[in-house]
C-alpha cells in the first residue's frame, strides 16, 4: 500500500516536470524564471493542508486520547514544515531575478513565514518534553492555537502590508491564469500531495516502530 | 463553590501574595524603566526618528514586561511545590487558567499604565485626546497576550529549557496582536479617530476570542500531570 503511493507519488512528480518543463509555455516578461511557481505553489497548499490535519489531528488525540492521532498530527507538522520551508527557499529564489531582492517583507511572504516559525514551535515544544505522553498532550494544544491562527496572521499580515503599498506582485499575477500554466500547477498540485501522504505514512510507520522499540 | 468564585479565589491568592512581597511588580517595574533607557540610547536624541516609532517601542516594551510577568504565572507553584495544591482544586480546571489570567492581567495594566506615563513623560508626546482609545486598545491587547501567555506558561512550567521555550512559542503566536496593537496605537497617537482603525479593534477582539476559548478548553489537558 505504502509502494504503491510512493510510486504514484514519483509517477506524479515525474508528470509534473514534464508538464512544468515541456508544456507550460515559457512567460513572457519573466521568463524561465517563473517555472519555479510549479514548485513553489503547489509546497505552499500542501503544506497548509498538512497543518490543517495537524489541527484536526490534535483535537482528536485530545478528545479520543487515540495515539495513532497524535502520530498522525506530529508527522503532518514535520511534513508541512519541510514543504513549507521548500515554498520559501523557492521563493526567495525567484524572487532575486524578479524583484531583484532575496528577501522583502511582502504580506504573504511574511505571514507564511510567521507560520512556519509556530510550527517549528510545535517541533521544539516536542523535542524539548522528556516525558512522551506529557509532549503529545501539549503539543496538540499548540498544534490547535498554531492552526487557529494561521486566519489571524494572515488577516493581520494583509492589512499592515496593504496599508503601506499597493497590491503586491504576486496579487497581480495570480488572479487570471491562462490554462497552459494552470493545468501545470494542478497537475504538481496532485503530485506533491502525493508525495506528502508518502512522506506522512513513512513517518508515521517509524514513529510506530519507535514506540514499539521502547516499550 | 461556583465556577466565578473558584476563578476568583486563585486571582486572589496570586495578587495578595504579589501585594505582599511586590516581587513581580516592583521588579517589572524598574525593568520597565530601564527599557526606556535602552531605546532611547539606542535611537539616539533624534526627536522626529523617536516619534515615529513611539507606538512600536511602546508595544515592546509591554511585550517584553508582559513576557516576563507571564513566565512567572505558575513559579509559585512550582517552587513552593503547591502545583498538587492546584490540582486538586474541585471543579472545572478552566477556573484555574480565568483565575490565574484575572491575576496576570491585574499586573500587566499596572506596569502598562506606568510604562504610557513614563512614555509621556521622558518623550514629551500628547495623548490626552487618544487616552480613551488607548485604554481600550491596551485592554483588547492585553488580553490577547495574557490569554496565550497563560496557556503557554502552564505548558512550559514543568520542563526545563522553560525560560527559552515560552518566548520562543509565545512571540510568533502574538503577531496578530502585536501588528493589531501598534497599528491602532500609531493611528491614535495621530490624532485619528477610533473609527478609522475599526478593522483593527475588530481583528484584536477576534483574537481575544479565539485565545480564551481554545485557553478555556484546552487547559485541563495541560493540568492533568
Amino acid at each position: 500500500m505504502t509502494r504503491i503511493l510512493g510510486w504514484l507519488a514519483a509517477a506524479g512528480l515525474a508528470a509534473g516536470l514534464v508538464m512544468a518543463f515541456a508544456v507550460a509555455p515559457r512567460e513572457a516578461t519573466q521568463g524561465n524564471v517563473q517555472r519555479i511557481m510549479y514548485v513553489h505553489v503547489p509546497a505552499v497548499l500542501v503544506a497548509y493542508l498538512a497543518f490543517g490535519v495537524v489541527f484536526v489531528g490534535s483535537i482528536a488525540y485530545l478528545w479520543k486520547r487515540a495515539e495513532a492521532a497524535d502520530r498522525v498530527a506530529r508527522a503532518c507538522a514535520e511534513v508541512g514544515l519541510l514543504f513549507l520551508g521548500v515554498s520559501i527557499a523557492t521563493g526567495s529564489i525567484w524572487g532575486k531575478p524578479t524583484w531583484g531582492t532575496w528577501w522583502t517583507w511582502d504580506a504573504r511572504i511574511t505571514s507564511v513565514t510567521i507560520v512556519f516559525v509556530i510550527f517549528l514551535g510545535y517541533l521544539l515544544l516536542r523535542g524539548m518534553t522528556e516525558d512522551p505522553e506529557r509532549g503529545a498532550r501539549y503539543a496538540a494544544v499548540l498544534g490547535i492555537l498554531g492552526a487557529l491562527n494561521i486566519p489571524l496572521v494572515h488577516q493581520s499580515v494583509n492589512w499592515w502590508r496593504t496599508l503601506h503599498q499597493p497590491a503586491s506582485m504576486l496579487k497581480a499575477g495570480g488572479i487570471t491564469m491562462p490554462a497552459s500554466i494552470l493545468v501545470p500547477v494542478l497537475v504538481n498540485v496532485a503530485a506533491f500531495a502525493l508525495l506528502c501522504a508518502y512522506f506522512v505514512v513513512k513517518r508515521v510507520r517509524l514513529l510506530e516502530a519507535e514506540r514499539e522499540a521502547l516499550a | 463553590m461556583s465556577y466565578a468564585r473558584r476563578a476568583l479565589v486563585v486571582a486572589w491568592k496570586d495578587l495578595l501574595v504579589e501585594r505582599r512581597s511586590k516581587e513581580t511588580l516592583n521588579a517589572l517595574l524598574f525593568f520597565s524603566l530601564l527599557l526606556l533607557f535602552v531605546f532611547q540610547l539606542a535611537l539616539g536624541p533624534d526627536r522626529e526618528r523617536l516619534a515615529s516609532v513611539l507606538p512600536g517601542l511602546l508595544w515592546i516594551g509591554f511585550i517584553l514586561s508582559g513576557l516576563l510577568a507571564l513566565g512567572r504565572t505558575f513559579l509559585l507553584e512550582r517552587e513552593h511545590d503547591c502545583w498538587e495544591g492546584l490540582l486538586l482544586a474541585p471543579g472545572d480546571k478552566s477556573a484555574i487558567y480565568l483565575g490565574k489570567l484575572a491575576g496576570n492581567l491585574v499586573v500587566m495594566v499596572a506596569v502598562e499604565a506606568l510604562v504610557l506615563a513614563l512614555f509621556v513623560l521622558f518623550f514629551n508626546i500628547d495623548i490626552t485626546g487618544a487616552l480613551p482609545g488607548l485604554a481600550l486598545v491596551i485592554g483588547l491587547g492585553t488580553i490577547g497576550l495574557a490569554a496565550v501567555g497563560t496557556l503557554f506558561a502552564a505548558m512550559t512550567a514543568h520542563l526545563r529549557a522553560r525560560e527559552l521555550l515560552f518566548p520562543v512559542l509565545f512571540l510568533p503566536m502574538e503577531v496578530p496582536v502585536l501588528l493589531g496593537t501598534v497599528q491602532a496605537t500609531e493611528a491614535l497617537f495621530l490624532g485619528e479617530p477610533l473609527s478609522a482603525v475599526s478593522h483593527w479593534l475588530q481583528l484584536l477582539l477576534a483574537a481575544d476570542v479565539i485565545y480564551l476559548t481554545a485557553g478555556i478548553l484546552t487547559f485541563d489537558f495541560i493540568l492533568e500531570g
